[in-house]
């Protein structure tokens, strides 16, 4: 029953967060930037940048008028999903649950206990997994529907409810996207449910399943590999050669899958079968378990086809090889005490591929990473291992970070160099120009005031020339010289100044209309210069303000930020002292068993040398005498 | 030799199920969370000097930002992008194919993030590639925009021959 929960716990790795632009197409650049972050694994800059873009949406007074508001929704689940990525479950947990207890739709919240379910289970917090899937009512998403089914047998599985995790399973059993996954975990269901027969002929159905990506065709190897060893402990050896046979011979599981099919083939007595796949594995990979165990296999199916000196040549390769392979492991413990095993796992080729556990079989041969695959088969060392690299990024994130502060500090003293002398005769200039463009403006309000009185009382006088007021105060003198003369020749002059004035008045009430127009046509044109000269004297403000802000106020947060950098890089320094030798020390106790392992093989093969040696010499005498 | 048998077949799923002692686990889960909160710190860390270097550097009244995305659907391999922002070059950027894919996926690239002065300015851009049919290809246009006081966003969308619309499109934003 272990084996096969540890079996099943393998599948979940393979459902992983899968992240999207909005179908009808992304709208804000800055969360598409994070996609792209994202896309290539880069969790840390794609949170750093969606975060940031968050907290200034929800800054806004009028975030409907932001882009981002299109996609906040998938923004926030985007940030649940990269901290996920990026191992931060508690973060991503709270994420997720502050959307599902928010006012939203209903698709979005059952999305929400989706992920929040996702995340409990990758914790092995199967109960609050199921508490979370059982929020879920009412719509949901389409593309999730299978995948939340999926994830609840799953829940239901961790928690040894078996029969409702294969109700479940036999419902979704070849849902769109699931095939082979789902059902492989049928499989298992019905064989920890007792059901043997259904749980093999199910097995064998997975084991066949048409798939087109790698996940699939790993799952199907799996189902094949767990089927052909359970045949083979039923003894049907037949059966479990054939289920074996279908395992890929390229793939994580070729090795363990050659191993089984020559145990298949020598417990039927098909000794000749069981040395083709042994003799394939036994030339593979050293380090790898099943490479040793076939090594000491495959001379034992030659003892047993009685070719005791092929087989006896074979114990001594493998006695030497594993001599080899335990010189290895002991260089390799005497590596990783020295502490060169944490300098390997740093090294750039590795953390360059987001695969980066692929990488690991590139590196070169040395006694620190001799076993580094083996040991990063190990789930605990990929988590130690993850966060180790993780930390050692942040540490180079930070020591860059400290230099930049430098460079800041120099930019700023260049700008305040510069600035500053010009900036007091800058502002003395200012100042005067300020006045003059604070009269002009009063001016120009005025002049406005007016057309609009003007407009609302009619006022021509108020539009008269600088000849027509010349003229009615002539006219205005000479009518006060002549004062009370009543003479002929007085009241004629009086008459002739107010035909004048007549005609004056005349004009001036005659053009009033044509004048007013044209008033309004100079303020507006006046408008249009005042509107330069406003954003000339803003633009000004502005560029003023741009060359102060260029060294101004920046010493505290400097300061401040350059404080947070130190502590924080002495607190990865720590932490990845302690994570370092931890996973030292889980390196260390897997070579161990391997060593001891290494060690019980090579005194199996030193006892079967000699004994087939012995075996062939007696052979060669027995056919030497008559 | 009947040793043998027995310890193979006992050995047969080690491989399958390696674990760590309980008390190295314990020690890994507290790491674990220990590791989660200090990467909390260090992102609160990268927004804030983020702010700080933009504020520095890229001041908004003078911020230009490029972006380059690729057309909906469309499967041409993009090789190069150069960028020419009034007859200087801003930028010219060669890509990986994990950046190829993370376009394809929707992604969006900051290519380019400078300072220019309020008016117009001419952007050129310069593409290379493959099409979906594996024959290389070359596009380049040229486009003008006008930078006002606040940080400007200009966004290329790139196509491959035969897509139909054009070749760059500018977006503003």
């Amino acid at each position: 029953m272990a084996r096969t929960a540890a079996i099943f716990c393998v599948v979940q790795l393979f459902v992983v967060a899968v992240v999207n632009a909005d179908e009808e197409g992304l709208r804000d650049l800055y969360f598409g930037e994070s996609l792209f972050y994202a896309s290539q694994g880069e969790y840390f800059d794609a949170l750093e940048r969606l975060d940031t873009e968050l907290g200034q949406y929800y800054r806004l007074d009028e975030p409907y008028l932001d882009t981002l508001h299109l996609h906040v929704g998938d923004a926030e689940f985007s940030v649940g999903d990269f901290e996920l990525n990026y191992r931060m479950h508690h973060r991503a947990g709270r994420a997720i649950s502050a959307v599902l207890e928010g006012n939203v739709d209903e698709l979005v919240r059952n999305e929400a206990a989706f992920r929040l379910a996702r995340i409990h289970f990758q914790k092995d917090q199967a109960e609050d997994a199921l508490h979370a899937l059982n929020r879920i009512q009412g719509r949901t998403p389409e593309p999730l529907v299978d995948e939340i089914e999926f994830l609840r047998a799953n829940v239901f599985l961790a928690l040894d409810r078996v029969p409702e995790a294969i109700d479940v399973l036999e419902r979704i059993e070849n849902a769109e996207g699931l095939e082979g996954f789902a059902a492989y975990n049928l499989g298992i269901a019905y064989l920890r449910h007792g059901e043997q027969q259904e749980a093999l002929d199910q097995l064998g159905r997975a084991g066949v399943v048409e798939v087109l990506d790698e996940g699939g065709r790993s799952i199907r190897d799996k189902s094949n590999l767990v089927l052909g060893t359970l045949l083979l402990e039923e003894r049907q050896f037949s059966g479990a050669q054939s289920a074996l046979d279908r395992v890929r011979l390229t793939g994580p599981l070729a090795n363990q899958a050659l191993l089984s099919a020559g145990w298949a083939d020598f417990s039927a007595e098909n000794y000749q079968r069981a040395v083709v796949p042994w003799g394939i594995l036994a030339g593979r990979e050293s380090t790898d378990a099943a490479v040793q165990e076939a090594k000491l296999a495959l001379p034992y199916a030659y003892s047993q086809l009685e070719i005791f000196g092929r087989s006896a040549v074979l114990y001594g390769e493998a006695l030497e090889s594993f001599t080899d392979e335990l010189r290895k492991v002991d260089e390799s413990i005497k590596s990783i005490r020295d502490g060169k095993f944490l300098e390997a796992l740093v090294r750039e080729e590795i953390r360059q591929s987001k695969d980066w556990v692929i990488g690991l079989r590139s590196l070169p041969e040395s006694p620190e990473t001799y076993y580094l695959m083996e040991l990063s088969a190990s789930h605990d060392f990929q988590t130690g291992l993850q966060n180790y690299l993780d930390l050692e990024d942040l540490r180079e994130r930070l020591e860059s970070w400290q230099h930049s502060f430098d460079a800041f500090e120099d930019m700023i003293a260049v700008r305040r160099e510069y600035y500053e002398p010009l900036l007091p005769e800058i502002d003395q200039q200012f100042r005067e120009l300020d006045s003059r463009i604070l009269l002009r403006q009063e001016q120009y309000r005025l002049l406005t005031q007016r057309l609009q009185n003007l407009l609302v009382s009619p006022r021509p006088d108020f539009l008269s020339t600088d000849e027509e007021r010349l003229l009615i105060g002539q006219l205005d003198r000479l009518e006060e010289r002549l004062g009370n003369d009543s003479r002929p020749e007085a009241v004629s002059l009086r008459h002739r100044i107010g035909r004048l004035r007549g005609q004056v008045i005349w004009t001036i009430r005659i053009e009033y209309h044509d004048r007013l127009t044209e008033f309004a046509e100079h303020l507006a044109d006046l408008q249009s210069a005042m509107d330069v000269m406003t954003e000339q004297y803003e633009s000004f403000v502005r560029i003023r303000q741009a060359a102060l802000h260029s060294f101004e106020g920046y010493d505290r947060p400097i300061t401040r930020m350059r404080t947070r950098v130190r502590e924080a890089l002495d607190r990865v320094k720590l932490l990845m002292g302690r994570q370092g030798h931890a996973l030292e020390l889980v390196a260390i106790d897997e070579l161990l068993e391997r060593r001891r392992r290494l060690d019980d093989y090579r005194n199996q093969a030193r006892y079967a040398l000699a004994d087939s040696y012995d075996r062939a010499t007696k052979g060669q005498v027995s056919r030497a005498e008559p | 030799m009947s040793r043998v048998i027995p310890l193979a077949v006992v050995l047969l799923f080690h491989s399958l199920t390696v674990s760590a002692q309980p008390d190295s686990r314990e020690q890994m889960r507290s790491l674990d969370e220990q590791v989660q909160e200090i990467k909390s710190d260090v992102l609160g860390i990268a927004a804030e000097l983020g702010t700080l270097e933009e504020r520095l550097l890229f001041p908004s009244n003078t911020q230009l930002a490029v972006f380059v995305a690729l057309a909906d659907g469309d499967s041409f391999r993009l090789d190069a992008v150069q960028i020419e922002i009034d007859g200087e070059l801003a930028a010219h950027y060669i890509y990986s194919f994990k950046e190829l894919e993370a376009l394809q996926d929707g992604g969006v690239q900051r290519i380019y993030t400078g300072n220019v002065t309020t008016g117009n300015h001419e952007l050129f851009v310069s593409v290379t590639g493959k099409s979906a049919s594996g024959r290389d290809f070359s596009n380049s246009e040229r486009f003008t925009f006008n930078k006002g006081i606040n940080p400007r966003l200009v966004e290329l969308t790139l196509a491959g021959p035969g897509s139909g619309g054009g070749a760059i499109q500018l977006g503003e934003w």
